[in-house]
This record gives C-alpha cells, structure tokens and sequence, in this order.
C-alpha cells in the first residue's frame, strides 16, 4: 500500500498525506466523556459527531454517546441557534444528563455562532448546566480540542470559595486512556494525597459489564469536584500541550498554583511526579511505590542489553511522544526519527535538548504526517516502530517490529485497560518493546541460530 | 423511562418516526432531516459520497477541508482490491486558519500538482466538505485547470457535509461516476452478455463472489459500482447490457440515469441470504431470455445451496426461535436481512435504518410479524427501549451499535464496513448463519447473569436478569 512513497524528501505545500493527527472536536468530546452525567453535543452538522463516536468506540470499544446539532443548510446560512437551542431542550428532556458540554465544529466556527449568546438564550432546566469550548478544526488538533475543553470546565465550573486553599492536588492528565487516569490517581492516593482529577474518563470508558446500558457510567469526575478544583493548593498538569493550559487558567482565575509535567511515562517522569506531590504536600514516598520502582529498576537490568543502542521511530500525540522519548533515550535507546501531528508549541526544542543531552541525532518534526515519517525511515532504517494504529502501514511496508501506543488503536484490544504510566506502566511498556524485538529477532534467526534462551 | 405506545416518547416528534406493526395504522415517517439533540447514528453527506467512491482503487481521493474529514475516512471501509493501493491512504488539503480566510483554492492546487506528479494517478476525485461549502472555494473551476494541466481527469465531488444527510452523498457519488462514466464520443457497442454490478463495495471480497456466480451463468461482470474497481474498468460502463443494484439506496439514481442515456435497464438484486440470492440469479438469468443461462443458473443455485445446507440446518438448530433486531443504514439490507433471518428460525422484532425509503418500509412492514417495531433514524435510547422490550437476543447493526448491544448482554453481527469476512451469496449465507452462532452461543454470555463468586446468598449479583 505504501509502496509509492519515495524516499527523496521534497518541501511540500498542499496538505497532508497520511495525517498524523484528528481535529479539535473529537478531543473535545473525549475530554466531556470525562464529566460524570455528562453529554457531549457537537455543535455542527451530523458527520463529525457520527466519526467523532464512532473513532472513539473503535479505540476505547464503549458505547459514546453525544448529541449533534444536525445541522443543514439552513443552519449554515441563517446560523445554528435555533438548532442549538431546540437540541438543549431535547437532550435534557431525552437524555436527562446533569451537563452538557458544547464543541463547535469548523462549519459552525466558520459561521461564527456566538455560543455564549445562544447558550445564555436557552432553555436549561433548574440545577442542569451548559458548558462550551471553541475547537475549530482547521486549528492545532484533537489534542488542543482536548486542552480547550478542559480549559471550558475551569471556566464555567472553578470556583473560589473557600477562605484558605485546600490540602488536595488537581490532576489534569491529558489525553490518555482510562487505565492511565486510574493509575495517576492510585499513585496519589498512595502518596496520601487528596486529588480532583478533571477530566477523568476511568468508569466511563472502561466501564465494568453490568448487564444494563449505562447511559451515564459511575466514572468521570463530578461538577461538585471541579468546582472545588478552585479550592485546591497546586494544580498539576500531566502535558504541555493537552493539559497546560486549562492548569494556568485555573491559576489566573482561581489562584490555583499550576506545575506542568510531563505525561508520567517512563521512570523519571514517574520521579518527577511523585517528587513533585512530596514537595508540595506534607507526604512521603510510601513503600510500596520503593517497591515498584525498585522492581522497574530491577527489570530495565535485566533486560537493557535487549534495548541498547537500537534505533526507534515513534509518533502521535506530543505529550505522549516527548515522555516516550526521554524513557527511550533512559534504555540506552536511539530515537532517530520523532514525529507528532500536532503543529505547534515547543515540541521540536524540548526533544532536540532531550536528544542532545543524550548525544542523539535525529530528525524532530511537529506538525508533520506519516508520509514524511515513512520517507525518514526509507532513508534510515529503525529496528521499532512506536504509535498508533496507523503505523502499521508503515511497519509492513518496511518490516518493523511496532509498538502500539497513543490513541487511536483501532485494530487491538485492552489497551484502555492497561496503563503505560507509574512505574507499572513502564514495565508493560518494556514488556511490549521487549518481547517486539525478541520475537523479531526468533522470526529472523536461521535455525542453526534459534536460541532457547534469550 | 417507559414510553411504549409511542405516544410517551420524550419528544414528541419522533413518535411519527416509529411503527409498531398491527398496532398502528400503517405509515412511517422518513426521508426527513434528524431532529436536533437526538443522538442520530446518522453521518453526512461527504461520508456518504466517500462510502460510495472510495472503493475505486486507483484514484487518488482528495479530501479538502481541515483534516478530520480525512483522518476519519482513513482506510476504515474496509473494501478490498485486486490490484492498487493508491486509495488507501487518506489525502487531505489540511487546511488551517489561514486559508479559511483567505480561501482554499491555491492550496487545493498545489495538493493536486504535487499528488500527481508523486503517485500519477489516472484520475482524482476532490471531496468538498462543510468548510468548503461556507467559504465558497469554486471546486470545479480548480478540478478544471488541474485537469487540463495534468491531462487526467479531476472529479469534484459536491459533498458539504450539511447540505442534507448520508443518501445526498450517495447522489453527489453519483453525479461524480456520471461525470466520469458518460460515454464522450457516442455510446460504445454494447457487449450483450456483460452485466454492470451497482452498490456493491467489495467489503471482504464479495464483488468478487458476486463476479465468479455472473461468470458461472455465462456472463461476464463489465464494471463493478465501485467495488474493486479502477479508472479504466469504469471508462467502459456504458458497454453493459444489464445493470444490476444491490445497494438500491446509493446507487438507485445512478442506475436511473445510465436507463435514461445510455440505454442499459437495471434489477434491484440482493445477494443477502439464500432466498435472495437464489431468487436474484433467476431474475438475471431470465433477463437474458436464453434457456442455457437459466439452466446454469438453477444448477448454480442447487449445488451451492446445497454446498451450504448442512451449515445453515446446523445453526438453524441452535438458533431457532431467538429473536433478532436489525438497525442498518439502508432499507433494502433490512428487507433482505429479514428474510435472511427466518432461514435461521429467527423472528426480527425490531429492524430501523439509517436512510431507509418509503417503498423500503412499505415493504419491511409487509414482511414482519405483528407487533414488530419499525423505526427510522433511530437514536441508542430508542434502540435499547424496543430492544429489551421485544426481547430481542441479537442485535445487527454497524460501529456505534455493537458496544451498545454488548453492554445489554446481547449478541452482535457487524453488516457495516467492519465485517471481516463476505456476507454476500451462498457461502456469505453460510458466514452469516455461523457468525450469528458464534455470538449467540458464545459461553461468555453466562457471566453476565451469574452471581459475584463468593457472594452471601441472595446477595451481589453481576447483574440482574434481563
């Protein structure tokens, strides 16, 4: 399928081939999938709302449900507040969430309707609220849809109510998979940490079997909780680019002070996490958590000689791919090809210190696709692959072992079961890479090589 | 939330939509725009243009608009080919705030240019999506100039996702293949035994069933509408002497119009269970008016029914007396998927679509039993209520509709883009009847209903019982 792609790299100017990235809205209906009894509603017309649900349940393999604003062109040319309203009557009357959370799409940004006006002109049964987020989608990607989202709960929701700041941490953990969210939230918790994370999808989209359909999981984290975000001591935020600045506007509007990290992947970004927690709080680094970190240790031993020097391609979501990389380069292994979708931001220097620290070369690219990803890897040769789903294509084409990570993973399962943070996470993370080299390594011995042990 | 009768429906609008059959005059609204705030399962009118022309192999597919449109569309139809790639791969104009203010077309240009000179396909096909629409880039003035520079041809495919819903895009896809199919020179000479397949999209292969079965009757398949097939196999369309339309919902109009100009009557066909199948070779086979043909065909018929049977009485042995729920995206999949249901022994007790027609539901609501609910753009909280209420232990449906199913603790068979295996003609009768048994009897169902190990009696249970 890829067998077209030339390996001479030319400047291109008229778009995408093989987008690396999605757009604003479907990050932003992740993100309200966060909010327990919430309903996200896609304000635009049915398309984006069908794929944006559609993606979701592909990758996380849960019913997603949200509402659209079914827009035709009447709405298009005369603007889409009647549809907006008569949908907010119809969703709470039908669906009866507690919230609902508003994203726009390219055609209704374009259109320029004023969501403010309009939501403030609807009919919102007493108790029942209505939220909203700007994610055009000619801008940044689904990850800033994610980011404005979040920024859309601190600004309809936060508040500053009580005299003196609580001892309790706000979490927003970027755009990651439900396991994840509950691994960062039980490393709180064994720190002995009170945390509000917002937004927090573990109990919607991994929700146990229960034999009835849940329209509303028990997961997400509750309005009441993300009001008294605005009460806490320290917001941290798990990503620069998903989770940054719903943290600061948190500080500006409610004097939350707000630490971004990065996403906890691998050790020292568990390090950092936790050695941030301990020196804002009055708490200790239980044994437990020695133990695991001890045990991570004990295992990257084990096995670095599996890891040493072997030459890595990844991509996706920039939070993701920058932690990735920095535990990568902790293995002793050479990231050569870092590529994220996501235009923008400070991707390209926070990686190249990563890789100078480290005395790697490599090519670093935000804003690119996985055309160019593939030309890289034509031109210089990697022994893993690591992304999402998509880059299974480009494993076949060139016969790389690959590692599946990042969202979206459309053609596996489990993986919104297991986290890839903490120090557990790390261990799976060895465990995938690990067991992608060796198998690789049985598939291309002669028989006369075959080894027994490994 | 009770709302059986229809009447206690929580928005009063949709009770025209639904049907319970017998207990309701008949008549069913459809055909109509989705009522804003309903959790629609519908999609628009670029994703039904690009269901529709993306099986063509060889063409480069050119989404412009931001990049959503094209990442969604990426390679998830799942419609095989026998020869180029090229259509895999998602190609988008990407565009950014920039050019939604000052306009497209230059970057559109420029996507064309370098696509052509890096992959020299025969054909492009450039899909306007919403943005599109509003800003108001002249596709076809860009496709032109591209097409003249290039010396291939550039489609624009007028598909702006809210100018209607899913079955505008099958229109739009249409208007695309006219433009590409319209003989330019006078019509060619019909080639009399050759037969054009229309709405089939080779999901898993099945053109290619659907092919060997013409080809065993003596005739040969000319062009499939759009399953695996590429710009010169479609540059020969008008040559056929029969079209016949399995998906009558995207392609009806296309078939209509190839009548019209060149000549060539269409059957609605349907290659879904053994009862159509069977019934659809003998129409084919009768149209030619040739007495070797139909013979062909009723041996075609008897060795690969009988090729079958002993699958199709195994599970029916299983299966008898379940009863099933049907939501697809078109009406005569539904009809067909009745009828297909009853060869098993089960009773259908919900069916909807998507984008079903009128004549469509005339005749689902001919086909059902009394006290069977029809329903039009059905929404999940709907689906659920008819479901549980029926007593339904399958559902039949596509992406959106299989968690839902699951999280009631009911079956499911995937009829949409993610079936991994052909559901069409004789053995697809038999790949149905054994998936419908794999879910159904699958032992994991015992755990929903079974009680918390180690639970005090009487106590926590995993669930309740349906």
């Amino acid at each position: 399928m890829l067998d077209c792609t030339p390996a001479n790299i030319v400047q291109r100017s008229g778009g995408a081939i093989n987008p690396a990235k999605t757009c604003q809205p479907i990050g932003a209906m992740y993100a309200a999938l966060g909010i327990h009894r919430c309903l996200p509603h896609s304000h635009g017309s049915q398309g984006c709302c069908a794929y944006h649900r559609s993606h979701l349940t592909r990758h996380f393999r849960e019913p997603v449900l949200a509402a659209s604003s079914s827009f035709t062109e009447g709405a298009s040319i005369f603007g889409g507040a009647a549809n907006l309203k008569t949908a907010i009557k119809n969703v709470f009357t039908i669906y009866n969430p507690d919230i609902i959370a508003i994203h726009t799409t390219c055609l209704s940004e374009t259109i320029g309707d004023d969501l403010p006006t309009i939501i403030k002109g609807a009919e919102i049964p007493p108790g029942k609220l209505v939220i909203h987020a700007n994610t055009p989608s000619y801008q940044g990607s689904h990850i800033t849809g994610f980011s404005n989202m979040t920024r859309a709960m601190v600004s309809y929701l936060a508040e500053a109510t009580a005299a003196q700041k609580k001892e309790q941490v706000n979490i927003i953990p970027g755009f990651v998979n439900p396991a994840d969210m509950r691994e960062i939230k039980r490393l709180t918790g064994l720190m002995g940490i009170r945390s509000i994370m917002f937004p927090d999808t573990a109990g919607v989209l991994d929700a146990p079997m229960t034999g009835k359909f849940e329209m509303y999981p028990a997961g997400g984290a509750k309005v009441a909780d993300i009001r008294d975000a605005g009460n806490s001591r320290l917001t941290i935020a798990l990503g620069s680019y998903a989770a940054s600045d719903p943290a600061h506007h948190l500080e500006r509007k409610c004097r939350v002070r707000a630490l971004t990290l990065k996403t906890p992947i691998g050790i020292k970004a568990t390090d950092d996490f936790l050695l941030a927690l301990r020196g804002h709080f009055a708490c200790a680094v239980p044994a437990e958590l020695e133990e695991e970190r001890g045990q991570l240790v004990d295992i990257m031993i084990d096995t670095h000689h599996h890891f040493f020097g072997k030459k890595v391609a990844i991509f996706g979501d920039p939070d993701i791919v920058l932690a990735t990389t920095e535990f990568l380069l902790d293995l002793g292994m050479r990231p050569v090809h870092v590529l994220t979708g996501t235009p923008g931001g400070d991707f390209e220097s926070a990686i190249a210190a990563l890789l100078r620290e480290a005395g790697v070369e490599a090519n670093v690219r935000a804003g690119g696709d996985l055309f160019l990803l593939h030309q890289w890897i034509k031109n210089q040769p990697v022994d893993l692959l690591i992304g999402n789903t998509y880059g299974k294509y480009i494993a076949r084409a060139e016969d790389i072992p690959f590692v599946r990570l990042g969202f979206p993973i459309l053609d596996r399962g489990l993986h919104s079961y297991l986290p890839v943070v903490g120090y557990r996470g790390a261990m799976r993370l060895l465990e995938m890479m690990g067991n992608a080299l060796l198998d690789r390594a049985d598939r291309d011995a002669a028989d006369e090589d075959l080894e027994l042990v490994m | 939330m009770a709302f059986s009768g229809h009447t206690e429906l929580p928005v009063a609008e949709r009770a025209a939509f639904i049907y319970t059959k017998g207990r309701q005059k008949p008549g069913l609204k459809c055909e109509a725009d989705s009522i804003a705030g309903c959790v629609s399962q519908r999609a628009c009118v670029y994703c039904g243009a690009r269901v529709v022309l993306n099986p063509i192999t060889d063409a480069v597919h050119l989404v412009h608009g931001p990049i959503g449109c094209a990442s969604y569309t990426w390679d998830i139809r799942g419609a095989l080919s026998s020869g180029p790639e090229l259509y895999r791969n998602s190609f988008s104009t990407d565009l950014k705030e920039r050019d939604v203010i000052f306009g497209g077309e230059k970057k559109l240009a420029r996507a064309i240019d370098q696509l052509v000179e890096k992959y020299r396909p025969p054909l492009v096909f450039v899909y306007a999506t919403c943005i599109v629409g509003v800003i108001g880039d002249d596709l076809e003035a860009v496709c032109r100039v591209a097409a003249r520079k290039h010396g291939i041809e550039v489609i624009p495919v007028q598909s702006s996702g809210f100018a209607g819903n899913k079955a505008a895009g099958y229109r739009a896809a249409c208007a695309a293949l006219w433009r590409l199919i319209e003989p330019a020179g006078g019509m060619p000479e019909k080639k009399s035994l050759s037969v054009n397949y229309l709405g089939d999209f080779n999901l898993a292969g099945e053109v290619w069933i659907v092919g060997s079965y013409l080809k065993q009757l003596g005739l040969e398949l000319n062009v499939a509408f759009t399953g695996d097939a590429t710009y010169r196999s479609l540059k020969n369309a008008a040559a056929a002497s029969l079209n016949i339309v399995q998906c009558a919902g995207s392609m009806h109009y296309l078939a209509e119009k190839m009548q019209e100009s060149c000549g060539i009557p269409y059957l609605n066909v349907s290659f879904l269970g053994l009862e159509d199948t069977a019934d659809s070779l003998r129409r084919i086979a009768r149209f030619f008016g040739d007495h070797r043909i139909e013979q062909r065909a009723e041996e075609l018929i008897a060795r690969e029914t009988a090729a079958v049977a002993g699958v199709i009485q195994s599970c029916r042995k299983k299966l008898a007396g379940k009863r099933a729920a049907v939501y697809v995206g078109g009406g005569f999949k539904a009809i067909s998927l009745i009828k297909q249901f009853r060869e098993l022994g089960i009773d259908v007790v919900v069916v909807g679509t998507q984008t079903g027609r009128r004549q469509e539901y005339a005749v689902l609501s001919e086909l059902v039993d009394n006290g069977t609910v029809i329903l039009d753009d059905a929404n999940p909280a709907e689906l659920e209520k008819f479901m549980l209420e029926k007593g339904a232990h399958l559902l039949v449906g596509g992406v959106k509709e299989r968690p839902l199913a699951y999280k009631l603790g009911l079956a499911f068979v995937d009829h949409n883009h993610d079936r991994k295996h052909p559901l069409s003609g004789f053995i697809g009768a038999a790949n149905f009847a054994r998936e419908v048994c794999s879910t159904v009897c699958s032992p994991v169902w015992r755990y929903v209903h079974t009680p918390v190990p180690g639970a005090r009696a009487g106590g926590a249970v995993w669930a309740a019982a349906l």
